[in-house]
């Protein structure tokens, strides 16, 4: 015998879950486009990691297996992860990296639904305070190097470090657009004589600002379809800009536009993917805003004047530790607790 | 046009009305027998005033209302008392109750009627008595005495709502009575508005249901010199939402208030009634029917879904039968899809047991496997807080969820577990298939019986202080005898000497708090009795 309600119209957290690894997909075909294949490699690389750690933990926990594997949610956190890491990264990192997320991050806080933090960006931070040289060096978009590397030549780097002859990593690689900003600006050299460079696109970073064009895509999909709302990406977005543009209109030699900050790194993946992880952010309207906007904060500092190239992991992980009291200081009211039934809000 | 106003959250279950509202109401026959419960109320179980053997008529008194809370039952036909005994009722606990077995003879003979030729010439509080004497209670599911609903507080009522939303999917017996019987429920609407001296009347009537609604309009111009010009009856389309029909939040989308956390709907000056028990009332004092049968849907799983009016007391599976249920039939749901409970005894594979129907029926949805697959085995929370988006009561259902789990009670409580309405829209959305109401019942329950604890705690902690008490008394009482004695012999001194003002008055004192004393014991010790008989 079962309960009331006796009917549903839950399509399941698996397939919420695989909406939203669909919604990664034109931002990861752009990613190809632009830089190549090696990215595929290294999702694929995550996900297995990230597949068989959920296993061997759900086995440790004594818990049943296949449901939870077929939920989709360690993979979201494989493919965010791999997005987050250059993808010319050696195996073993992104093995590392995804092992430590699901292990670590998601299992030993209780599983599904109980991880305090996002599994991806402590798989994120473990691997750039770890290995802060190989984080940086980014594969630079295709036609802007002289040097290009085949497929097969990529494979051969993810999986030996092995470059052909006479290539060095300087000649395939460069830093993030954010990260060379941040370099030539202690050269006192004028954000105009930078974003001259070629590595900067239209917008924020020749390729990347494509990318985020496919994330942003992506990320109004999960809108429409209703997997997340609008609080935590338009505040993201929209406090990052106004930061930014006060920083800009106060000195816009050593202070980039705020479409710079929308378009470079992962603000827009952050936006629309990462934040609005449902498990480590909160669960209150108005608890969504102060997070986004603490979030917000928190990633203009960092790139502004910290010394990692990109503040959306941290500023993530930051805010998740300040989930449990924001929601707790943002309950709405309850229905007839609210001013004694005063006439409010019409349709 | 009226304003409307909304409610947070809500739901759109599939509604699958139309099937039932293709044919008109059929009255069913007689049944085989009546088991008749005499709990079908919310309050104290009636008191049985017949015996197995007797005969009775139809509608002749079986159970008498008794307690403050209690509503009267009757014969719904004309037979024999075959039993009464504990049978197991149509309740979700599952539970055995009193019942009385009634074997028609098929005569239906009535009991002598005594109409109430104009109510208007009677008090309120004569009304009220009729009402609880004709058993009327709640149409709506909740099954609460109308009498005691009638009762005028302290605030004057402005508002009096008739409920006719039938905001749940499957079930259309208000929707049909409305259709067919809408004259009669605008007069049991006029009276109930007389009884409560209420300044308007609105009918809330969800939009997918234009027929009902063009019905009552129909009967209130139809009837438009009858009531009075001031005192305005109006029909209200409300949205289409679950649950729009909970009281609650129609009283919200009619007047734009909400009743305050913890108060009842009196103290902000609105009362609603169930359509259906409009009709009933009317029924009771215009024809002095006591409550007999009811409206009720049988959909789902049968051949030709449609409404009955059939007698309490019927059993359920003779009901079903006159839908037949389809051979998949693996049970019976009583009330709708999303607050509905599987009926005890009916989980095997034909139904086992005659759990009989009674006030509180509104609609059986005969089940099946395809027709309400069991759900996909649990998930753990993901904290998507769809659930927040659609609880009408302002909740954080996920919140509730943890804290019920970890029988973390007092916390729940702090988080308004108890303005959970169990309306059931959280579960319906919750991708992780988590029986949310199923663990705010759990929650509920146990605070509950945790409270009743304490207060069994309590009153024998005041048992002890009682006894404490005594000895005190007993060795004041002493003191006080000599006291008197002493205080005689000067009175005798004093001979004819009156008394004065200030004696007189301490004298008149002694005697009232004495009395005070006796009275507490008395009541105290009634109080156990009546706690340890009934445990
Ligand atoms: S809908 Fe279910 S999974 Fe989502 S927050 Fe509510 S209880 Fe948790
Ligand atoms: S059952 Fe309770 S918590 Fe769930 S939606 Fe209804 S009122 Fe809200």
């Amino acid at each position: 015998m079962f309960f009331s309600p006796f009917i549903s119209k839950s399509e399941g957290v698996a397939a919420i879950m695989l909406k939203v690894l669909l919604a990664l997909l034109p931002g990861i075909s752009l990613y190809v486009w632009y830089f190549g294949p090696a990215i595929l490699v290294s999702i694929a690389l995550a996900s297995i990691t990230a597949l068989a750690t959920e296993a061997a933990m759900l086995k440790l926990r004594k818990r049943p297996i296949a449901p939870f594997l077929k939920d989709n949610s360690a993979l979201l956190t494989a493919w965010l992860l791999a997005l987050s890491i250059p993808p010319l990264a050696p195996w073993w990192m992104v093995v590392v990296g995804t092992a430590f997320a699901i292990a670590i991050a998601k299992h030993l806080y209780g599983g599904l639904g109980s991880n305090m933090f996002n599994p991806a960006m402590v798989g994120y931070a473990v691997l750039i305070i770890s290995f802060p040289m190989q984080m940086t060096h980014w594969l630079a978009p295709q036609g802007l190097v002289l040097a290009e590397l085949s497929f097969a030549q990529q494979l051969q780097y993810i999986f030996s470090g092995v470059l052909p002859n006479g290539l060095t990593l300087d000649a395939i690689t460069m830093a993030t657009p954010l990260d060379t900003l941040k370099t030539h600006l202690h050269l006192d050299e004028s954000v105009q004589q930078i974003l001259n460079m070629p590595i900067y696109g239209q917008i924020g970073g020749h390729g990347s600002e494509m990318v985020a064009w496919g994330f942003l895509f992506g990320g109004l999909y999960l809108l429409a379809s209703r997997i997340i709302s609008w609080h935590i990406p338009f505040t993201y977005l929209g406090t990052l800009f106004v930061i930014a543009w006060i920083f800009h209109l106060a000195d816009p030699t050593h202070y980039v536009a705020p479409l710079f900050h929308w378009f470079s790194g992962a603000a827009i993946l952050g936006a629309f993917f990462i934040l609005t992880d449902p498990v480590s952010s909160p669960t209150t309207n108005k608890g969504r805003l102060i997070y986004a906007a603490g979030a917000a904060l928190l990633t203009y500092l960092i790139r502004t004047f910290g010394g990692f190239p990109d503040g959306v992991a941290f500023a993530t992980l930051l805010m998740n530790i300040c989930v449990p009291l924001i929601v707790l200081y943002t309950q709405p009211k309850v229905f007839g607790k609210k001013d004694g039934g005063k006439k409010d809000d019409q349709p | 046009m009226r304003t409307l106003y909304h409610f947070h959250g809500g739901v759109h279950p599939p509604s699958n009305k139309t099937q039932s509202t293709r044919l008109a109401i059929a009255p069913a026959p007689l049944p085989s027998r009546l088991i008749v419960p005499l709990h079908q109320h919310a309050g104290e179980t009636a008191k049985p005033v017949v015996q197995a053997g007797d005969h009775v008529l139809k509608g002749q008194l079986i159970g008498m209302p008794d307690g403050f809370v209690s509503s009267a039952v009757h014969a719904p036909t004309s037979g024999t008392i075959a039993a009464i005994d504990m049978q197991l009722i149509a309740h979700p606990s599952g539970l055995p109750n009193l019942c009385a077995t009634l074997i028609p003879d098929g005569k239906d003979e009535w009991i002598e009627l005594e109409p109430v030729k104009n109510y208007r010439d009677h008090s309120t509080t004569e009304l009220q008595h009729l009402l609880r004497m004709a058993g009327v209670v709640g149409l709506g599911g909740a099954a609460f005495p109308s009498d005691i609903k009638l009762r005028l507080g302290k605030q004057k009522i402005k508002t009096l709502i008739l409920n006719g939303a039938e905001c749940e999917p499957y079930i259309t017996c208000d929707d049909m009575l409305m259709r067919e019987r809408a004259a009669e429920i605008v007069q049991g609407a006029e009276i109930l508005r007389f009884m409560l001296d209420a300044d308007e009347v609105l009918y809330g009537v969800e939009d997918n249901k234009p027929e009902a609604i063009a019905a009552l309009q129909q009967a209130i111009t139809a009837s438009g010199s009858a009531l009075q010009q001031s005192k305005r009856h109006e029909v209200v389309a409300i949205p289409t939402i679950y649950p729009g029909g909970s009281a609650k939040q129609l009283i919200r989308v009619l007047t734009g208030l909400e009743v305050p956390s913890g108060k009842l709907p009196t103290d902000i000056g609105v009362q609603c009634f169930n359509v259906a028990t409009a009709y009933t009332v009317h029924r009771a004092l215009a024809h002095g029917e006591p409550l007999l049968s009811r409206i009720v849907t049988v959909a789902g799983n049968v051949r030709e879904a449609r409404n009955y009016e059939a007698l309490i007391g019927t059993p359920i599976d003779e009901l079903v039968a006159l839908s037949e249920a389809l051979p998949d039939t693996n049970g019976y749901i009583m009330g709708g899809p999303m607050m509905g409970f599987a009926l005890p005894g009916m989980s095997g594979p034909g139904p086992a047991v005659h759990v009989p129907m009674v006030k509180a029926t509104n609609c059986i949805i005969v089940s099946s496997e395809k027709l309400f697959p069991p759900p996909p085995p649990a998930m753990p929370c993901i904290r998507c807080t769809r659930c927040v988006e659609v609880c009408p009561a302002d909740l954080q259902p996920q919140d509730l969820f943890w804290f019920a789990q970890s029988k973390e009670f007092g916390r729940a409580q702090t988080f308004s577990l108890f303005d959970c309405i169990e309306c059931g829209a959280c579960s319906y959305v919750c991708p992780s298939h988590i029986p949310l109401v199923q663990y705010y019942r759990f929650a509920k329950s146990e605070i509950r019986a945790r409270e009743h604890d304490k207060q069994l705690a309590d009153q024998a902690r005041d048992r002890h202080e009682f006894h404490e008490q005594r000895i005190e008394r007993e060795k004041r009482e002493k003191a006080e005898k000599l006291a008197a004695k002493e205080k005689a012999a000067q009175a005798a001194k004093l001979a004819a000497q009156p008394l004065t003002a200030e004696q007189q008055a301490e004298l008149a004192n002694l005697a009232t708090s004495r009395e005070h004393i006796r009275e507490l014991a008395q009541s105290a010790v009634e109080h156990t009795t009546e706690n340890t008989g009934a445990n």
